[in-house]
């Protein structure tokens, strides 16, 4: 029986793979679609930071575990609050893949105790923020992102 | 669009939908305990549900993993559903959901 949960999650975006792995990492584009802003240099061990865009709050913390751009990104993810307790971390893997009429984005969230605030926040959040990066990549322009969120929080 | 609502509109694959909503990450045998079909039966639905990303499969070792993936009914929902009715629509679910299960105590 597994004890910790994990989910992953596919969207296919017309786009290049430079452009998906540059709207992950690059904080002027995370703020568009994310309302919050992924902020690191992205190197190996360096640490990354997921901030709020509307009221700079940090929300987020964790370490670039690998890189290899612009294909792969895994990064643990923690509450700041457990920035200390490795027990708590999650970890978090973005694969980018091309494919013949799209770019084929899979992220997978592991370690996640199942039933935590983690565990419900990423189930909600997923799938808002993927969505709206396909969107601001297709078309230019993501949704509003106050209301989106809104949504996602229970 | 419509590969999803094609594989959304049989109750078999809504039920493994389900079953996986409560058990991300299944084999195809682990599937097939929670649902009274075949095999045979499970592996077709799963493969329109795969060509609709709903399903996606990972992998591990031998096993292959079936996770639910949300992430296209999602765009459906950005689609139909402006900014200003996605708050009214939560109140109305909240209170649909408060109501029916006081309704069932």
């Amino acid at each position: 029986m597994k004890n910790k949960a994990e989910f992953v999650y596919v969207t296919y975006i017309h786009s290049t793979v430079e452009k998906v792995f540059d709207a992950l990492t690059a904080p002027e584009m995370t703020r568009k679609y994310w309302a919050h802003l992924n902020v690191s240099d992205w190197k190996v061990g360096s640490p990354w930071k997921h901030e709020d865009a509307n009221d700079g709050q940090l929300r987020l913390v964790g370490k670039v575990l690998e890189k290899d751009p612009p294909k792969r990104l895994v990064i643990s993810w923690a509450f700041p609050a457990d920035k200390d307790n490795e027990a708590k971390h999650t970890r978090v893997t973005f694969l980018v893949e091309p494919g013949p009429n799209a770019v084929r984005l899979t992220v997978t969230h592991e370690e996640l105790e199942p039933g935590s605030d983690m565990d419900k926040g990423i189930r909600h959040g997923w799938p808002v923020v993927l969505s709206n990066l396909k969107t601001l990549l297709e078309t230019g322009s993501a949704m509003d992102t106050k209301t989106l969120f809104a949504f996602s929080k229970k | 669009m419509d590969k999803v609502f094609k594989a959304l509109a049989d109750p078999s694959r809504r039920k493994l939908l389900d079953v996986l909503r409560t058990d991300n990450g299944q084999t195809l045998g682990e599937l097939c305990q929670h649902l009274d079909m075949s095999r045979q039966a499970a592996t077709k639905h799963l493969k329109l549900l795969e060509a609709a990303n709903l399903v996606v499969t990972v992998w591990r070792g031998r096993e292959k993993l079936h996770y639910l993936n949300p992430v296209p009914i999602h765009e459906i929902y950005e689609r139909w559903i402006g900014k200003f009715e996605r708050q009214r629509l939560r109140a109305l679910y909240d209170l649909k959901e408060g109501l029916e299960k006081n309704y069932e105590k």
